[in-house]
C-alpha cells in the first residue's frame, strides 16, 4: 500500500519534472550535474558546497561516486572558456591531454593556461568524504558495506549520522539492515541533534549488554573537575568538600594552582635545594647548617630568607586553608544537557545490572570448567587414594606422561583431530601400564607404612620429572587442540566459554559416569568396593585383593593420563605440568572427602569455583588467590575434617 | 643426673667431639683464618649444611620421633631467614644512604632518611614505603626475638587448628604441604612486603662488620652455626631421652593408646610441633646470611619433602640419623648438581650428572624407603650393636 503510494507520487514527479526541463532526465549526463552547480565547484567553499555534493549524491548515475572520489583528489580539471570539466592526463610540455569524465576516452587537448584545476579544500574534501560514506554504505557489495559499517564503527564522526540514516531504507541484507539500525542509534548518542532524540536513542539501550553500548554511553557522563568561586550554569555530577571521600585538601590546593587560582607552595624538595642555594660559611640566614635536620628548622630557615627577598615566600598551611574556603569544587559532566546526563546514568545503571548477572552465570561456567579441569586430575587420585589409602605423589607425573603421550602421537598423526582421539587410549595404556608397574614393584610393600608410601611415591616423581626433562628437554611442548575446539561458543558480549573447556568438561562428565557405573554396576567395582570397606574379610570371600589393588592402582593412574592430554591441550607441556596439579588435586581430594566419586565432583566443584570467585574479586592477583584459597581449605578442614562427603560406619575406619 | 643422660646417649659425646674436630679442622684449613686449603665459598657450604643438619633434627624429632609427616618445616626455615633477614637488609642499607647522604650539603631530616631506604629496598618491587612488617627491621634484638616469635606462634596456631579437630596421618602432611605452599604463594606477590619473588638479598654483609672480609666472617658463621647445632643435639637427646619423649615415641606408635592412658595427645604434639618450628627458624637464620639471598622458592613445598628424604635415608627415630643424613645427601647434591661430578661416557650416551642426579636421587630413595626402612642410621646402629656383642 505504502510503496504503491509512493511510486505513485514518484511517477507524479517525475513526470512534473519531466515537463518542467526541456531535456529527458534520462539524459541528464554527469557533466549536466557538475554543469548546474559549476559556479560553486569552482569557488570550492565548505559554506556553499553543500548542493553540489547532494546533487551528484543524490543523481544516482553510476559514475556519480568515481567523480566524487576524483574530485576529492583533486583530479578534476575545468576548461576555462567553456566551463566543462576533464579529467587530464600530462603530455609534453605545457599541453594536457583531455579524458572524458564518463567514457574515459581522450577527446582533445588543451594548454595548461586554459584550464583550471579544482582543488577543493579539507573543509570541503571532509564533506566530500562524508557523502562517500554513503555510497560505501549502499554499495552493492555486502561486504563493503559491512567494512564501512566497521569503519564508522571504530572511528565515528558526526557526519556519518545523516550518511547512515540515509542507507538504512535501502538496506536488503536484514543482519546488515539490523547492524545500520543499532549503529544509527549508536551515533545519536553522541551527535542528534536534539536532546530529544539523543535520550531516545540512549534509552533504547537500556539493559543493552553490548560493550559499544557502553562505550558511547559513558563519554557522556566524563567529568572534569573545577574549582570556582560561584557556581555557574554547568551540568554538575556532585559537589566535592576538601578533605572527604578521597578528595584531601592537597588535591583540591593542587587544583587551584592547576586554575590558576592559587600560588603553589614551596614543596620541601625545593625548601632544601633553596636552602643548599643560600648557604653561607656554613650558615643560612642565620642559622648554622648542622641544625637544619628536621623540617620544623628548615621552614624557619626559610621563612627568614623569605623575609630577605632572598626566596619567593611560602604559602602557609593556614593561607592554603583560607585559599580553599573561598572556592567550591565540582565534578562538571562534560556535557552540557543535564537531560542527557541523567538518562544515561539511568540507563547504564540498567545496564550494569544486567551485566552483573550475566557476569556472574559466566563466572559459574569459568567456575565450572576449572572444577572440570581438577575433578580430572585429581579422580584418579581420589580412586588410589580413596579406595586402597595410597597416597600417590607421582599422580602428577602420570599427568605430565600423559600430556608427553599426546605429545608424541601429535609427531606421528599430523591430523590434530585424530592424533587426539588416538592419544586418549594411548595415554589410558601407557600410565595404566605404569601404575601397575609401579603398583607391583613398590607401593605394595608399602600398605602398611602410609607415611612411607608418600615418600617413595615422591621418590619416584622426582625420578620421572628428571627424566621426562632429560628426554623432551626443559622447553614447552606443544600439543595442539583440533581446529574445531578453537574459538568460543559467544552467548553475548559479557558471557562466553571457549570449545576447549567445554570439551573437558564433557570429558570430566563422561568419566565421572563411567566411574560410577564401573563401581556400583560391575563385578570389578563391587570387589573394589567390599577391599575398600575391610580388605580382610573381602580377602576371606575371595576376592583376590592383590588383583584388585593392582587393577584399582592402573585405574586412577590411566585416568591421570587422559587428564594429562586434556591439560596439555589448553596448557603447555613440561615436565612440571603434574606437579602444579598435585597440591590441588589432593586439596580436591580431601575437601570432598576421601573414597568417594560424589565427594570428588563436590569438592573439585567447590575449588573450582571457590578460586574463580576469588579471582573476581581480586582479578589481578592470582597469587593471592591461590594463598586465600589454601587458607580457607585449611580452614574448612578444621569444621570437616573427613570432606564434604564423609564415609561414615566401617568404611570411614583408618 | 647429668652423667645418667649423657649415659643414655652415648652419641650426644661422639657427636660433640666429630663437630668440634670438624669445625676446627675447617678453621684451620680455612682461608680466614688458617692455611687456606678450603675456599671461602666451600666454608659457606660448610656452614650452610651445618645449618641444614639442625633443621633435620627439628624434622626427626617430629617425624622420626612424634610419627607427624610435617612437610611445612621448611616454611619456618624460611620465615626464620625473612625475619633475620630483614634486619641485615635494613641495616645495611642505612650504612649505605647514611654514607650518602652524609655528603649533602644540609643535613637529612629522619623523614628523608626513612625514605632514601624504603626506595632503595622497595623500588625493584614499585614502591618506596615500608610495610607494616618492617616495623622493627631497625632493631636486631626484636628481630632476633621475631626469629623465634612468629614462626613459633605460626606453628603453635596451625599446629593447634590441626591437632584438635584430630587432623593425622597423610591428610596432616597435605595439610602442612597446604600451608607451606599458601605462604610461598603469599611471599611471591609484589605487595606481601617482602620484595616478592625478588627476596631479600645481599644478606652476606653483615651491618656493622665493615671492612671484615667473607673469609672470616664465613668462620664466625661457621662457628655460629656449630654451636646452635651442638645445642640443638644436646636438647634433642634431652627431650627425647627423658618421660616427655617417652611419650612422643608413645604417640607415634599408638596415639589411641596413649590417648586412653590419660595424656593430653594434642597437647604434646602441639609442643613438639612449635619447638620444632622455632629449631628450624633458628636454623634458617642462620643459614641465610650465609647464603646471602632469600625468596620465597626456598619456601616452596618441595623444599619440606626434601628435607624428610634426607632424614629417611638418614634414618629415621635417631638423632645422629638426621644428621648424617641431612649432610650426605646435601653435600652430594651441592657435588652432584654443581657440575663437579665426573661424567660417565657409555659409548652410545653420556650421563650428565647435573642432569642425572635427580633420578638417581629419586631411585635411590625408594629404594632405602623399601629396603632399608632405618636408613643409614639403621645400618650403624647394627654395626654397633655387633660390636658390643664381639
Amino acid at each position: 500500500m505504502k510503496t504503491a503510494r509512493f511510486s505513485f507520487l514518484l511517477g507524479l514527479s517525475l513526470l512534473l519534472m519531466a515537463l518542467l526541463v526541456p531535456q529527458p532526465i534520462q539524459a541528464q549526463t554527469i557533466q549536466d550535474i557538475l554543469q548546474e552547480h559549476e559556479e560553486i565547484i569552482a569557488k570550492g567553499s565548505r559554506r556553499t558546497i553543500q548542493p553540489a555534493i547532494d546533487a551528484l549524491r543524490d543523481s544516482g548515475l553510476p559514475e556519480a561516486q568515481r567523480v566524487m572520489e576524483l574530485w576529492q583528489d583533486k583530479a578534476l580539471w575545468q576548461r576555462k572558456d567553456d566551463k566543462q570539466f576533464f579529467l587530464t592526463e600530462p603530455l609534453e610540455g605545457r599541453t594536457l591531454q583531455l579524458i572524458d569524465l564518463i567514457s574515459g576516452q581522450p577527446v582533445g587537448t588543451a594548454e595548461k593556461s586554459d584550464l583550471k584545476q579544482i582543488k577543493p579544500n579539507s573543509g570541503v574534501r571532509g564533506l566530500i568524504g562524508a557523502a562517500l560514506v554513503q555510497f560505501q554504505l549502499m554499495d552493492p557489495d555486502p561486504l563493503t558495506r559491512r567494512d564501512s559499517l566497521i569503519a564508522i564503527q571504530r572511528d565515528p564522526k558526526p557526519t556519518h549520522l545523516p550518511a547512515l540514516r540515509g542507507a538504512i531504507d535501502g538496506e536488503t541484507d536484514p543482519d546488515l539492515k539490523a547492524l545500520k539500525e543499532r549503529l544509527e542509534r549508536l551515533l545519536t548518542i553522541t551527535y542528534g541533534e536534539t536532546d530529544a532524540k539523543r535520550i531516545t536513542a540512549i534509552e533504547s539501550f537500556a539493559g543493552d549488554l553490548g560493550v559499544d553500548a557502553r562505550a558511547a554511553l559513558n563519554p557522556i557522563l566524563t567529568t572534569t573537575r573545577v574549582a570556582v568561586t560561584e557556581a555557574s550554569d554547568v551540568n554538575i555530577a556532585r559537589q566535592l568538600t576538601p578533605g572527604q571521600n578521597d578528595f584531601t585538601a592537597d588535591d583540591a590546593y593542587a587544583l587551584l594552582i592547576a586554575e590558576n587560582l592559587a600560588y603553589p607552595a614551596i614543596s620541601n624538595d625545593e625548601k632544601r635545594l633553596a636552602l643548599v642555594a643560600n648557604v653561607v660559611d656554613g650558615q643560612v640566614a642565620g642559622f648554622a647548617v648542622e641544625t637544619l635536620n628536621t623540617y620544623e628548622a628548615r621552614d624557619q630557615a626559610y621563612s627568614a630568607l623569605a623575609a630577605e627577598g632572598l626566596v619567593p615566600a611560602d604559602v602557609t598551611r593556614a593561607a592554603q586553608q583560607k585559599a580553599l574556603q573561598r572556592h567550591e569544587f565540582y565534578d562538571v559532566y562534560n556535557e552540557p544537557s543535564q537531560s542527557v546526563t541523567d538518562a544515561a546514568r539511568g540507563t547504564l545503571q540498567a545496564i550494569e545490572t544486567r551485566v552483573g548477572l550475566n557476569q556472574t552465570a559466566d563466572l559459574a561456567l569459568d567456575g565450572l570448567s576449572l572444577a572440570s579441569i581438577y575433578f580430572l586430575a585429581a579422580i584418579g587420585l581420589a580412586i588410589t587414594f580413596g579406595v586402597m589409602g595410597v597416597i600417590n605423589m607421582a599422580h602428577g607425573e602420570f599427568i605430565m606422561m600423559g600430556a608427553y603421550t599426546g605429545y608424541v602421537v601429535q609427531l606421528f598423526i599430523p591430523d590434530y583431530t585424530l592424533s587426539i582421539i588416538a592419544a586418549l587410549p594411548l595415554a589410558f595404556a601407557i600410565t595404566f601400564a605404569a601404575g601397575v608397574a609401579m603398583e607391583r614393584t613398590v607401593i605394595r610393600w608399602l600398605y602398611h607404612r602410609p607415611l612411607e608410601t608418600l615418600l617413595a611415591t615422591f621418590g619416584i616423581s622426582i625420578a620421572l620429572q628428571q627424566l621426562a626433562k632429560n628426554i623432551f628437554g626443559t622447553q614447552a611442548r606443544p600439543l595442539t587442540a583440533p581446529g574445531w575446539l578453537d574459538g568460543a561458543w559467544v552467548i553475548n558480549d559479557v558471557v562466553s566459554i571457549s570449545y576447549i573447556r567445554i570439551a573437558i568438561f564433557v570429558l570430566a562428565l563422561i568419566f565421572f559416569a563411567l566411574l560410577l557405573f564401573i563401581l556400583k554396576r560391575t563385578r570389578l567395582g563391587l570387589e573394589v568396593r567390599a577391599v575398600t570397606q575391610n580388605p580382610k574379610m573381602a580377602a576371606s570371600m575371595g576376592i583376590n585383593t592383590d588383583k584388585i589393588n593392582m587393577l584399582t592402582f592402573g585405574l586412577g593412574s590411566g585416568i591421570a593420563g587422559i587428564a594429562g592430554v586434556a591439560i596439555g591441550l589448553f596448557a603447555q607441556v613440561t615436565a612440571n605440568l603434574g606437579s602444579g596439579y598435585i597440591v590441588q588435586s589432593f586439596m580436591t581430594v580431601v575437601v570432598g572427602g576421601v573414597g568417594n566419586i560424589w565427594g570428588t565432583l563436590a569438592g573439585a566443584t567447590m575449588i573450582g569455583s571457590l578460586q574463580k570467585i576469588i579471582e573476581f574479586f581480586n582479578p589481578s592477583n592470582t597469587l593471592a588467590a591461590q594463598t586465600y584459597m589454601v587458607i580457607f581449605i585449611i580452614i574448612f578442614i578444621q569444621f570437616r575434617p573427613r570432606g564434604i562427603i564423609a564415609l561414615r560406619g566401617r568404611a570411614a575406619g583408618d | 643426673m647429668q652423667r645418667s643422660f649423657i649415659a643414655r646417649n652415648p652419641s650426644v659425646l661422639i657427636f660433640l667431639g666429630i663437630l668440634a674436630v670438624f669445625t676446627l679442622g675447617a678453621t684451620i684449613l680455612s682461608e680466614g683464618f688458617g692455611i687456606g686449603l678450603i675456599s671461602t665459598s666451600m666454608i659457606k657450604t660448610l656452614g650452610k649444611t651445618l645449618c641444614l643438619c639442625l633443621i633435620a633434627i627439628a624434622m626427626d624429632l617430629v617425624w622420626g620421633y612424634c610419627g607427624i609427616l610435617s612437610l611445612g618445616h621448611f616454611a619456618f626455615f624460611g620465615l626464620g631467614g625473612y625475619m633475620i633477614g630483614m634486619w641485615l637488609m635494613y641495616a645495611r642499607t642505612e650504612n649505605i644512604i647514611l654514607t650518602s647522604l652524609a655528603q649533602a650539603p644540609i643535613p637529612p631530616t629522619d623523614d628523608e632518611i626513612r625514605s632514601a631506604i624504603g626506595n632503595q629496598i622497595f623500588g625493584v618491587v614499585g614502591g618506596s614505603d615500608f610495610p607494616l612488617i618492617w616495623a622493627f627491621a631497625d632493631s636486631l634484638t626484636i628481630q632476633l626475638v621475631l626469629v623465634v616469635l612468629v614462626p613459633g606462634l605460626l606453628a603453635l596456631v596451625f599446629g593447634w587448628l590441626a591437632f584438635r579437630s584430630r587432623v593425622t596421618g597423610v591428610y596432616l602432611s597435605i595439610l602442612t604441604q597446604a600451608m607451606t605452599l599458601a605462604l610461598s604463594l603469599y611471599l611471591f606477590q609484589n605487595d606481601s612486603g617482602l620484595r616478592g619473588n625478588n627476596g631479600l638479598s645481599g644478606l652476606q654483609n653483615i651491618p656493622g662488620a665493615k671492612g671484615v672480609p667473607q673469609s672470616i666472617i664465613s668462620i664466625w658463621f661457621l662457628w655460629a652455626s656449630a654451636i646452635a647445632l651442638a645445642l640443638g643435639y644436646i636438647l634433642a637427646a634431652w627431650m627425647m631421652s627423658g618421660k616427655f619423649g617417652s611419650v612422643i615415641r608413645g604417640i607415634r606408635d599408638d596415639e589411641a593408646r596413649v590417648r586412653f592412658l590419660g595424656y593430653s595427645v594434642e597437647t604434646y604434639k602441639l609442643v613438639i610441633f612449635t619447638v620444632t618450628a622455632i629449631i628450624a627458624a633458628i636454623a634458617g637464620a642462620l643459614y641465610y646470611p650465609q647464603a646471602g639471598i632469600i625468596n620465597p622458592a626456598e619456601i616452596a613445598p618441595i623444599a619440606s619433602i626434601y628435607l624428610a628424604v634426607w632424614v629417611a635415608i638418614g634414618g629415621r627415630g635417631r638423632i645422629y640419623g638426621a644428621v648424617i643424613g641431612a649432610a650426605l645427601v646435601s653435600l652430594l647434591s651441592t657435588w652432584f648438581t654443581g657440575g663437579q661430578a665426573p661424567s660417565i661416557p657409555l659409548g652410545f650416551y653420556t650421563i650428565h650428572w647435573v642432569d642425572w642426579w635427580q633420578v638417581l636421587l629419586g631411585v635411590t630413595f625408594v629404594l632405602v624407603t623399601l629396603f632399608a626402612p632405618q636408613g643409614i642410621g639403621g645400618a650403624i646402629d647394627r654395626l654397633v650393636r655387633k660390636g658390643t656383642q664381639l
